[in-house]
């Protein structure tokens, strides 16, 4: 039985819909501006500044302890490599020498964050694919490393846990036995996550070929962690440029060249298990010291400019200190890895479906506040 | 390349240029906003500097002028310089575009318009980024003001 259509009368038109800022797939509070034919998408066109709070601006009147309590607000989900990457800026201008004690419970506790950020990752991106139960696998792991970091400092998400010259705090007593039991918990697991999504036929069909980034894109859109290097391009960050305790441990830079979204899922995986060996190489041999070098209470940077990049979950964050010489910075700018991935996002979902552009933003793994500020 | 060869060898590009080591942890090197969007795509597409990775761009208020910083690393070579370009024009400050070279700048430069009011030339869409089409002023300029929030000059 044939049935031929013949009707002029359906002409497809372009037109535009609104996704966000409540819609669950985008994370937050990102508003994209979607230009459609049907399911296809003309063009993308993200609205952002919903929760802009202008922190570079707090920062010109702030002081460089104040400053450090700001970034955990940035990229929540790293909040302890962006203290990090304020008080290695602070203390390189002051020309600080930090124990050896504080460079390797920094690396441990950024590795930590690491996975508990890409953790809560692989749920939500499990979530978006249509996939619930790995929402609930990947909180449940990441608790654990939930659990360590509030006996640590006492927090859960804003640590704060670095401050300029060292930690606020030194580890507690259970921290040792606790990562290492994570450790153990944790090697189980991620098989089980290879299992139950990346094995997965239907999981492979939604993101292979989709979303796919070349290698000289992606340096020039300037993307940079998991999304960078899901296209081969080595922008590790901790490879590069080694900071704290990096450069004494031995682990890959994972990078996948396939370009497309199940590439940028493979590489987080990967990342998962090299953050497990660095942390493994570490927690045995914290060195004995003080967990904190005396500081000024007021803290002047000598006049000049400091520029300091780390690897957060997301990619590259720099921070560029501008000082005159006062103690408050005269400008102040975080260059936010979110912001710069968000930026390529029209560029790999023009021409793919709707279901397809929020298996690919999944994989971009946006945090709103870090492209907001 | 060392800075001194990276130095030598933009000088002769471009013999006004300032450059300076001091006060910083990369090469700096000064240019006049002419001369800028030249410049820029020498140094990406010259073989030997290769400078194909903008890592951060930032806009300055120097008081008396308005200013962008370009952090430069070439994924090749690895090695890093900074690119600063000022306007002394505050009402209608106006630089050159390099979102043709680098795709990253496009996004920068917005938010560097958001927050400073310079405008980019041949940018491909120069509108406000974070804040509204309707706010009044550019909040990271140094003589921005906004009693409510406390931020008096």
């Amino acid at each position: 039985m044939e049935t031929v259509i013949a009707n002029n009368n359906f002409k497809s038109e372009e037109y535009f819909i609104n996704m966000g800022p409540q819609h669950p797939a985008t994370h937050g509070v990102l508003r994209l501006l979607l230009t459609i034919d049907g399911e296809i998408i003309k063009k993308v066109e993200p609205d952002l500044g919903y929760i802009h709070r202008s922190i570079e601006k707090m920062c010109e009147r702030d002081s460089y302890q104040q400053i450090v309590h700001l970034t955990d607000r940035m990229d929540y989900l790293s909040a302890n490599i962006n203290n990090e990457a304020v008080c290695l800026a602070v203390e390189n201008a002051l020309e600080l020498e930090i124990p050896d004690r504080v460079k390797v419970i920094r690396t441990i506790i950024g590795e930590l964050t690491r996975i508990s950020s890409h953790c809560l990752w692989w749920g939500v991106m499990g979530m978006d694919v249509g996939a619930l139960t790995t929402y609930f696998y990947g909180f449940r792991d990441r608790e654990m490393i939930n659990d360590i970091m509030e006996e640590t400092c006492g927090a859960r998400l804003t640590m704060n846990y670095n401050v300029p010259g060292g930690l606020m705090y030194d580890i507690h007593p259970n921290f040792v036995n606790r990562v290492k039991a994570f450790i153990t918990h944790f090697k189980t697991k991620i098989p089980e996550y290879d299992r139950l999504l990346t094995d997965n036929v239907i999981f492979q069909k939604r993101t292979q070929g989709v979303g796919i980034l070349s290698k000289e894109d992606a340096i020039s859109f300037g993307a940079s962690g998991p999304v960078g290097r899901g296209s081969g391009y080595s922008c590790d960050v901790r490879k590069h440029h080694p900071y704290s305790a990096l450069d004494r441990v031995k682990f890959n830079e994972c990078l996948e060249t396939a370009g497309d979204t199940f590439a940028r899922y493979k590489v987080r995986i990967a990342e998962l298990w090299e953050s497990l060996s660095i942390i493994e190489q570490l927690i045995d041999n914290i060195p004995e010291g003080e967990h904190r070098v005396a500081t000024n209470a007021v803290i002047k940077l000598p006049k000049g400019e400091f520029y300091q990049r780390v690897e957060t979950a997301r990619g590259e964050l720099g921070v560029y200190i501008i000082s005159t010489g006062t103690k408050n910075p005269y400008r102040l700018k975080f260059r936010s890895p979110g912001f710069s991935n968000l930026s390529l996002l029209n560029h790999i979902t023009v021409g793919g479906k709707i279901g397809d552009l929020v298996a690919t933003m999944a994989t971009l793994d946006l945090v709103i506040p870090d492209i907001d500020r | 390349m060392t800075n001194e060869a990276l130095q030598q060898l933009i000088t002769s590009w471009v013999p006004e240029i300032e450059c300076t080591e001091e006060g910083s942890q990369f090469l700096t090197i000064t240019v006049v906003p002419a001369k800028l969007h030249d410049l820029m795509r020498k140094l990406k597409e010259t073989p030997e500097t290769h400078f194909d990775y903008l890592f951060c761009l930032t806009g300055v208020d120097w008081g008396q002028a308005l200013g962008v910083v370009y952090h430069l690393e070439s994924t090749i070579h690895r090695h890093n310089i900074v690119v600063k370009v000022q306007t002394e024009d505050r009402e209608h400050p106006t630089i050159d575009t390099v979102s043709d070279i680098w795709a990253t700048a496009e996004f920068h430069e917005r938010e560097v318009y958001d927050f400073f009011g310079i405008q980019f030339n041949n940018h491909p869409n120069m509108k406000r980024i974070f804040m509204t089409e309707e706010w009044e002023g550019y909040p990271l300029r140094k003589d921005y003001e906004d009693e409510i929030n406390m931020i008096i000059k």
